[in-house]
Formats: structure tokens, C-alpha cells, sequence
């Protein structure tokens, strides 16, 4: 298939579809390549309906595959943590490149409200340990 | 050496698909051009929010891109321009935070700083040209004009 320019209508290197996994507690997504804008707000609706269906208490968005993060895709990710954290489940998004990092800043989005961890690995650790793993594990815990 | 080839082109911005074919072509230029890692993420980055305003704010247009050189420097101009209602106030355009609806307001002024050097004409009825530049090695002198 092609446009009316020729090219082909899915772009070599873009994303039509993000892969969510379940993890336990935890929904691990990972975007890689380049996202549609329709895309990334298609997975925001996604991961607020999967949150309420499933119970999962934590979300990690791997963006280590990501070479370009933008004030829209940003965005989206402000408001998966915001949406997620009204759902009851707290997001971590993992192994942001350097060069993004630094892309990001100098844009002038530095994001305050996301919690973030090196990779995907250190941000399950980080829900482990703060006691997304179970709510109810966490509140027996406080009370003992 | 850099060469033009796969430098000079026109794309549409009418989908955002056509973003994505913006991120890859500057990319792949910048690339070609010599620029670094973040030299290159600095530029698609900023490509990437005017070309969204192109189609969001300026109903689509297109992005010219071309090679430039300086003395020695070798650069990028890229020039995203629209038939759309234009912008009325400039500077408030540019403000950080200042959005006329939807957006974070960040993609104006954020990709000015991500740029060497970048230039708004703009006619209220008419439509809107961002033209920016950025060089591969370190910027000539003239930073603000080109
Ligand atoms: N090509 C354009 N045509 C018309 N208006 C524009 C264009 N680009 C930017 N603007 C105006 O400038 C404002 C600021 O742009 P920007 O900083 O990218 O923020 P955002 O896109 O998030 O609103 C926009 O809200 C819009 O009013
Ligand atoms: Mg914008």
C-alpha cells in the first residue's frame, strides 16, 4: 500500500503497535522506534483500561528504544503516571538515552512529577521496594 | 566529506505520519551532515515541534530541508512553513508555557533553544515560515543570522 506521494504507508522504523506486558503486579511497556502520535494516545487510553481491569499496581514505560522524545510524546507520558496514579498504580518510566535526557531539559520539560530509573530492571526493583508489589501486603505491613 | 544527497527535500506535513517521515529525514541528514548524537536529537527534536505545529496550528505545509555551509562549517537548514491563519502575537508565541489551545506550550520557544539559529515570519491570514539552522561542528560566528 501507498500514499498519494508513493511512499509506502507504514514507515520503515514506526510503530503501529506497542507491545504491554503483564508482569505480576506490574504492566511493563516498551516503545521502541518511532511512535505515532494516534499511537501514544491510543496506549494512554490502553494502559488506563488495563490498570482498572487488571489491578496491577505498578506501570514501567522502557523508553530506552526511544531516540526522540518530543513535548507531545513527553506529555503523554506526564499523563499515563497521572491517569495511572488516580488508578491506584504508580508509573516509572526507565532507561531514558543521555542525549534525550539532555534534548529534554534544553526544551524545557524536565517532567517533575515522573519518577524515572535507569532500565526497566531497576524500575521494577523500584516498585518492589516501595511496596507496589501489593497494596495489601503494604498496609498489613504498616499494621503489624 | 558530506555530500547534498538525501539532504535537499520537501516533505508534506499533512498526517502524523508525515511527522514521523520528518523525524526520519532529519535524522538521516543529520547523520549524513557529520552532526553527533545530541547535535542530531537537538535538531529532530526541535523538527519534530514545528513540524506538529505545522499541521496542528497551520493545517499542514511542508518542510524544506537543505545543506549549508559557511566558511567551513557544514549545517542544516530546515523550513517548515504553512498556508494557515498565522500568529498574531509573536512573542507570546514564543513564551514558554503559552499555548492558544491543547499543547504544552513548549514547542516554540523549546525548539528555538535546541536550534543554532531560528527565524518566525509569520502573516496573520497568510501562514507561518520557522526557518532553522544547525551546524555540524561548532556554529560560525554569526549565530542569529543567516
Ligand atoms: N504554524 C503555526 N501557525 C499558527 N499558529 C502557530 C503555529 N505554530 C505555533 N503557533 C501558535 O503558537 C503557539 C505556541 O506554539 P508551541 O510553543 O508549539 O505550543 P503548542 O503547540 O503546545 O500550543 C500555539 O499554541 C499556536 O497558537
Ligand atoms: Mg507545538
Amino acid at each position: 500500500m501507498s500514499d498519494s506521494y508513493g511512499r509506502p504507508v507504514s514507515v520503515p522504523g514506526a510503530s503501529a503497535h506497542v507491545p504491554v506486558l503483564r508482569l505480576g503486579d506490574v504492566l511493563l511497556v516498551t516503545l521502541q522506534g518511532d511512535l505515532y502520535d494516534s499511537v501514544a494516545q491510543q496506549l494512554q487510553e490502553d494502559i488506563g483500561a488495563t490498570i482498572a481491569t487488571s489491578g496491577v499496581t505498578g506501570v514501567v514505560i522502557d523508553i530506552s528504544g526511544m531516540e526522540v522524545v518530543d513535548s507531545y510524546l513527553g506529555r503523554v507520558l506526564a499523563e499515563i503516571a497521572a491517569q495511572s496514579s488516580l488508578l491506584a498504580a504508580r508509573t516509572v518510566v526507565a532507561g531514558m538515552r543521555p542525549a534525550v535526557a539532555i534534548t529534554l531539559v534544553e526544551l524545557g520539560l524536565t517532567l517533575p512529577g515522573l519518577r524515572t530509573a535507569l532500565n526497566a530492571e531497576a524500575a521494577m526493583d523500584l516498585l518492589a521496594r516501595t511496596g507496589s508489589g501489593s497494596r495489601f501486603r503494604r498496609s498489613s505491613a504498616e499494621h503489624p | 566529506m558530506p555530500t547534498s544527497a538525501g539532504v535537499e527535500a520537501c516533505l508534506p506535513i499533512g498526517s502524523d505520519l508525515d511527522l514521523v517521515w520528518v523525524r526520519q529525514h532529519v535524522r538521516q541528514a543529520a547523520a549524513r551532515l557529520g552532526f553527533g548524537l545530541v547535535e542530531q536529537t537537538k535538531l529532530v527534536t526541535a523538527a519534530s515541534e514545528l513540524a506538529r505545529n505545522t499541521l496542528v496550528h497551520g493545517g499542514g505545509g511542508r518542510m524544506d530541508s537543505a545543506q549549508v555551509t559557511r566558511g567551513r562549517a557544514v549545517g542544516l537548514r530546515l523550513a517548515f512553513s504553512d498556508d494557515g491563519p498565522g500568529i498574531a502575537d509573536l512573542e507570546l508565541a514564543l513564551k514558554d508555557g503559552y499555548t492558544s489551545g491543547g499543547g504544552l506550550g513548549m514547542g516554540l520557544g523549546g525548539a528555538r533553544r535546541l536550534v543554532h539559529e531560528f527565524s518566525l515570519e509569520s502573516t496573520v491570514g497568510v501562514g507561518t515560515t520557522v526557518t532553522v539552522v544547525s551546524w555540524a561542528s561548532a556554529p560560525p560566528r554569526l549565530r542569529e543570522e543567516f
